[in-house]
């Protein structure tokens, strides 16, 4: 189905904001089915708008580039129909669904990628007994099922409530942003639990993160570094390792020594 | 400023003045008397300017049309069976034009512990007669505005609900108040007194319902008394005609320990108001009030909820939420008075709309004055659209933007509706509320 196993493509992508203030500046990046890549780098580099664009969150100019998703140009695809094709983002900053509750907006999500995929919705059982399974990898409290979204949870709560939904959803193409951040000891465990209970040969994972200490329990196959918009090296994974005994700054000496 | 009020009032004053003259004791026809030259000297609210209480709702079209009252009728009572919400285990009372309806309605035999008397029954009771008469008009006073003023001149057909001493009622009694009378436009009078004993609890009901094609004016007016550690949880629905004018005062003292919930949700009328106003007049007493309304058309809709917090250590919370869409329009205002010496009081105020369409409108004003010290008070409205980038959260799942509309506008809903502790209650407000909101799909 995807020629040469390639699931996203993202070619020369320039992205703006407000007609005129540049965040992406030519991204170029090839993630194949069963990889793991890691997107580092220092604080407003881009790499949540990374995460963003290609998810389709609107309010971004796409300037220049395109993005390629299982060989179709999804570049102004909506979020919804990104999603249904296999398309995940766990966001740094999960939103708050005020009255919604969590149930609901997870049977809702299920059912909408089941009807998409053709297949019908799932009855309320089927669905309780898929949730139960899945709730247990990230360790989630029943209580919090019947809670809004994201309302009154606590930081790991809602990053675990993230994970619980890429379990349920099961993309094909999963991008975490930072939610290792701000995890304890114990919750980073079960989201690091949760992401390799997911990875399989038949998806791939985009993660950002600042710290090697999730990409212990993973095995990434590539560190991408991003910076002013720009991957402005890759590497595998002792690159990470580098990079948290060294921080970012010798990379930008390094480039401009070169021009 | 004197406002003269439509020619129909007064007929129909004498009118029933002299059907009735002969039964009443002379405390309730002074007071109607007292009531009417209230009415005829200070006319209706109309001038809005300057006039705090009034200054968003304007109903000139209310005051200047005339409405009669037609004391009996006729009315096939079975045509309105369907428009009444009951469940077999409430005590049901169905008003018509504001009068209980003795044979449709369960009035006797049943829980120990409370009765229910019409006014017009109790006055050959010396014992009823005198707790009326100490409680009617005390905390509703018929010089407040020309609609108490209106609505005492008319008493006569009102009932009295009283829990005994210890008494806790636990099926809801549920009051359908329906409008309607042989002549058009019609206007009716409701009004309760409800009292409840020192320990005593009770679930009440006010609803009231309407025909869709009719013209009609309901002018409604209760007062509600809470005595030493008792216990009311007070739900009201207002489901009237989109062709009717709502006009409705509500008056609640709580004395010590005691504790009043309230939750109201209003879908109709032309033009509403609920002005309801609580006295926390005991120590240590809670009151927790909610509401919901939805809009549509040209609507107006005005609440006017005050909490005065006389006694220390009272907790007050309300919570109002708003859907408006196409013209509507709505109005809350309303403040919560901490007076001098009401320490350790805890209040929070909140007004939220949705708005649902560019021209529909909110004037949400709660205000707040403090006079003492060591209190706990935090206010606040908000009037916005659906958050954006809470609609991408949920299209980032694959849901598609009507589907996550939907389910933010009922999560906002849902809010409110989940106060309702009746369960059958509950079901019939999820169907009139959430089974009737409006497709919506946010622009970006
Ligand atoms: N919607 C936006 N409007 C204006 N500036 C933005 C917007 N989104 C991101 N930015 C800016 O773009 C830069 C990159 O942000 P972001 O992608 O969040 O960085 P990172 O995730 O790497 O910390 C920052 O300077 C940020 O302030
Ligand atoms: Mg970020």
């Amino acid at each position: 189905m995807i020629k040469e196993k390639s699931l996203l493509e993202i070619k020369n992508l320039h992205v703006s904001v407000d007609d005129d203030i540049k965040i992406l500046n030519g991204i170029n990046l090839t993630i194949k089915l069963g990889e793991i890549h890691v997107i580092m780098g220092p604080n407003g580099s881009g790499k949540s708008t990374l995460a963003n664009v290609l998810s389709g969150r609107p309010g971004y100019n796409i300037d220049k580039g395109e993005i390629i998703f299982k060989g179709e140009d999804i570049t102004s695809q909506d979020p919804e129909i990104r999603a249904r094709n296999g398309m995940f983002l766990a966001f740094q900053y999960p939103m708050e669904l005020p009255g919604v509750r969590t149930w609901q907006f997870l049977k809702s999500s299920v059912d909408a990628i089941r009807l998409h995929n053709e297949l019908p919705e799932l009855k309320i059982k089927e669905f309780d007994k898929l949730l139960e399974e899945k709730k247990e990898i990230v360790e989630m409290n029943s209580e919090l099922l019947k809670r809004s979204v994201n309302e009154g949870f606590s930081g790991g709560e809602k990053k675990r409530n993230e994970i619980l939904q890429l379990s349920l959803l099961n993309p094909t193409f999963a991008m975490l942003d930072e939610t290792d951040s701000g995890l304890d000891i114990d919750a980073l465990q079960i989201v690091a639990k949760g992401v390799k209970n997911y990875h399989n040969n038949n998806n791939s994972v985009m993660l950002v993160t600042h710290y090697q200490r999730i990409l212990n329990h993973l095995s990434p196959d590539y560190i991408h570094v991003l910076m002013d918009g720009k991957i402005v090296k890759s590497g595998d994974k002792s690159l990470s390792l580098e990079l948290e005994s060294k921080g970012y700054e010798w990379i930008r000496e390094s480039i401009l020594k070169q021009s | 400023m004197t406002t003269s009020v439509p020619e129909q009032y007064i007929k129909d004053y004498k009118n029933l003045n002299s059907q009735i003259n002969q039964s009443e004791p002379n405390w309730l026809n002074d007071l109607r008397k007292k009531a009417f030259q209230n009415l005829s000297k200070n006319g209706f609210p109309t001038k809005r300017k300057g006039n705090e209480k009034w200054k968003y709702t304007n109903i000139s079209k209310l005051a200047k049309t005339s409405f009669s009252f037609e004391k009996e009728n006729i009315l096939q009572k079975s045509n309105y069976k369907n428009l009444i919400i009951s469940d077999d285990s409430w005590i049901n009372l169905t008003f018509i034009n504001g009068a209980l309806q003795t044979d449709i309605s369960k009035i006797k035999n049943f829980e120990k512990g409370i009765t229910v008397t019409k006014f017009s029954d109790a006055f050959g009771n010396p014992k009823i007669n005198q707790l009326i008469k100490d409680n009617l008009s005390k905390f509703s006073q018929i010089d407040e505005d020309g609609f108490t003023s209106l609505n005492t001149a008319f008493i006569n057909d009102g009932i009295l609900i009283n829990v005994d001493e210890n008494a806790k009622i636990l099926n809801p009694i549920n009051l359908s108040f329906i409008s309607h009378s042989t002549v058009t436009p019609n206007v009716s009078y409701p009004r309760i007194l409800i009292i409840a004993n020192k320990n005593s609890s009770l679930n009440i009901i006010e609803n009231y319902i309407g025909d869709s094609s009719i013209q009609s004016f309901t002018n409604s007016v209760s007062e509600i008394m809470l005595e030493d550690s008792s216990k009311i949880s007070h739900y009201r629905l207002l489901n009237e005609g989109q062709n009717t004018f709502h006009i409705e005062s509500s008056r609640v003292n709580l004395k010590s320990n005691s504790t009043f919930e309230s939750t109201s949700f209003s879908k109709s009328s032309k033009i509403s108001r609920y002005d309801l106003k609580v006295n926390i007049e005991g120590e240590n007493s809670y009151c927790n009030l909610n509401g919901l309304y939805l809009t549509s058309g040209t609507q107006h809709i005005d609440n006017y909820i005050n909490i005065d917090h006389i006694k220390p250590k009272g907790t007050s919370r309300l919570n109002y939420k708003g859907i408006l869409t196409e013209k509507s329009r709505a109005v809350f205002g309303g403040t919560v008075w901490v007076r001098e010496g009401a320490m350790k009081t805890d209040s929070i105020q909140s007004d939220k709309n949705l708005l649902l369409s560019d021209e529909a409108e909110v004037d949400s004003k709660p205000a707040l004055f403090i006079y003492a010290d060591d209190v706990q008070c935090a206010h606040g409205a908000t009037a916005g659209n659906i958050d954006a980038e809470t609609i991408f959260y949920m299209r980032s799942r694959g849901i598609d933007l009507e589907t996550a509309s939907k389910l933010l506008i009922n999560g906002f809903a849902n809010e409110i509706i989940d106060c309702v502790n009746i369960p059958g209650l509950k079901k019939e407000l999820e169907k009139l509320f959430l089974e009737s909101l409006p497709k919506y799909k946010l622009e970006f």
